[in-house]
């Protein structure tokens, strides 16, 4: 992504109304943030994060974009839902981090966070949902950590093993039987999601 | 009583113990299952970081093939006891009923594949619910015939079940107690320790491991603080965690745990009498054999009710008002 094309989304909206509108699911509550904390201090992986989600919010309010994208934090959230329960605005706060995440990817910045690899791991999790309609953890494991850790692929292996063993791995993927149909929805999906919900919107 | 099934993708493989087990005891139980046809990947927690509507048209698909099953001539219930794919269906199920803008795009991505899904014509349940709330303690206790006496167990519900709770099931997202519950039922003695609905690390193990490993030792230690024989989970991601990587936690931190981590639903069948082959066990890596070796005839007869003070070095309960003593109430 290069600055001509960030530039060419430059538009009248604020940096936080385009977080807004890029997460479905009615009502983020977003601008509502107090700044009170709880998030962070709920967070059970905030330790390894450069923001905290709270720092983060300010980040956004503050139109701080390059910034915000850079951060690993959304890379090291969990999912784990702490946030969200125990904050006091009813922020959507991990839909907020998975949105981060997509917008992060789009432009091309989380190659210079600390979680450079994450984003791929996900997608090559999709490819085989994508191809399969089922996810495939065997082929998953290899092509990515042969990609992004090929000295631990050793470690990797006894630990497949370990799983094989146990009757705890397949060996190949499972295709659903009806794949077309699966691919024809998510195909259509990708499409109408270049209007909306993404980052950007149309591009 | 009938409900549709979606096992997910790591029960048909990775925690095949899980789901046998889960038939065994749903038997048992008089739990009739019918299985989601051609059900594909709920996406897990990747899908959503890639294409946000894709992911949720992902979802669609398999609500709205759970909506055509057709049980029992009213609303269809769909099992799911994966806590990530439990936590995908019902969010996609309740954003969709929030946002008519989400419903409509799923629905035009679905209608690609002649398929749709009306918000709300599906309830999404996980299989703990079921069987604590629509089947009851009692009929669980009268189906146990090899009681769990003497066996400390922690029962770990880590994330997805519990939080957010899109249905409000849970009083108490931070401090359930069904599973103990449960448990109490099968009579094993469960073991009340404070980190019961911390996170396993999901992922992180393949992302950064050191996060990873640091979350998954902060289980093992409190489970072995409060001197628990078994760890028992809800979910295959944790078990996952908590099983395959506590090798690893030991190495990378000098330290050595073995504690079995089993699905609740292997424990219900052993108590039922199942033998342990039947329900999955010996397909963990932390063997539970020595564990369920403790499993007594008679009930412990010095069973103390009263709670003990946690352990040195342990965590604190987080202590009620009732508690104190001398204190100005």
């Amino acid at each position: 992504m290069n600055a001509l094309t960030r530039a060419s989304r430059a538009s009248p909206q604020t940096f936080m109304q385009e977080v807004v509108a890029a997460t479905p699911g009615g009502d983020t509550h977003l601008e509502l943030c107090l700044q009170c904390g709880t998030c962070g201090g709920s967070c059970p992986s905030g330790r390894d994060m450069e923001h905290t989600p709270r720092q983060l919010f300010a980040m956004i309010a503050a139109g701080m974009r390059d910034e915000v994208l850079k951060s690993n934090t959304p890379w090291y959230c969990v999912s784990c839902y702490y946030c969200m329960v125990r904050c006091p605005q009813e922020i959507h706060i991990t839909d907020i981090m998975y949105t981060l995440k997509r917008m992060a990817i789009k432009e091309g910045y989380y190659q210079e966070s600390t979680a450079a690899d994450a984003p791929d791991f996900s997608e090559t999790f999709i490819d085989f949902v994508e191809n399969y309609g089922r996810s495939f953890e065997l082929g998953l494991a290899t092509r990515y950590h042969l990609k992004h850790h090929p000295l631990s692929a050793i470690k990797m292996a006894g630990f497949g093993l370990g799983m094989l063993a146990r009757g705890r791995m397949d060996l190949r993927p499972t295709k659903i039987q009806n794949i077309d149909q699966l691919q024809a929805i998510l195909t259509k999906a990708k499409e109408l999601s270049n209007g909306s919900f993404e980052p950007g919107g149309a591009s | 009583m009938k409900y549709g099934y979606y096992p997910g993708c790591s029960l048909e493989k990775n925690a095949r113990a899980y789901h046998e087990s889960a038939l065994v005891v749903a038997k048992r139980l008089g739990i009739e299952f019918e299985e989601t046809p051609d059900w594909n990947c709920c996406g897990a927690t990747e899908y959503f970081a890639i294409n946000a509507l894709a992911g949720y048209a992902l979802v669609g698909r398999n609500l709205a093939l759970a909506a055509r099953q057709k049980l029992n001539g009213q609303g269809n219930q769909l099992v799911a006891p994966c806590s990530a794919c439990f936590l995908n269906l019902s969010k996609t199920d309740h954003y969709m009923a929030e946002s008519p803008e989400l419903a409509e795009k799923v629905n035009s991505a679905l209608a690609a594949g002649g398929l749709s899904y009306e918000p709300g014509s599906v309830r999404v349940r996980h299989l703990l619910d079921v069987i604590v709330d629509d089947i009851g303690y009692m009929t669980v206790a009268e189906q146990v015939r090899k009681p769990l006496y003497g066996l400390r167990v922690a029962p770990y519900y880590g994330c997805l079940v519990v939080r957010p709770d899109y249905q409000h099931i849970h009083d108490e997202p931070e401090y359930p107690l069904c599973m103990d519950g449960l448990l109490k039922v099968l009579g094993a003695e469960v073991v009340d320790y404070p980190v019961k609905t911390h996170c396993c690390g999901g992922h992180m193990t393949q992302i950064s491991e050191e996060t990873a490993l640091e979350m998954i030792r902060r289980l093992l230690k409190s489970a072995a603080d409060y001197r628990a024989d078994v760890i028992v989970t809800l979910c295959p991601m944790c078990q996952l965690n908590l099983d395959a990587y506590q090798e690893q936690v030991n190495k990378h931190f000098g330290a050595d745990y073995h504690i079995p981590v089993l699905y609740f639903t292997q424990l219900m069948g052993l108590a039922f009498g199942a033998s342990p082959k039947e329900v999955g066990i010996g397909k963990e890596f932390v063997d539970a054999r020595p564990a369920l070796a403790k499993i007594q005839e008679e009930p412990p007869q010095n069973a103390k009710q009263k709670r003990s003070r946690p352990p040195k070095g342990a965590l604190p309960m987080p202590s009620m008002l009732s508690h104190h003593k001398g204190g100005g109430q």
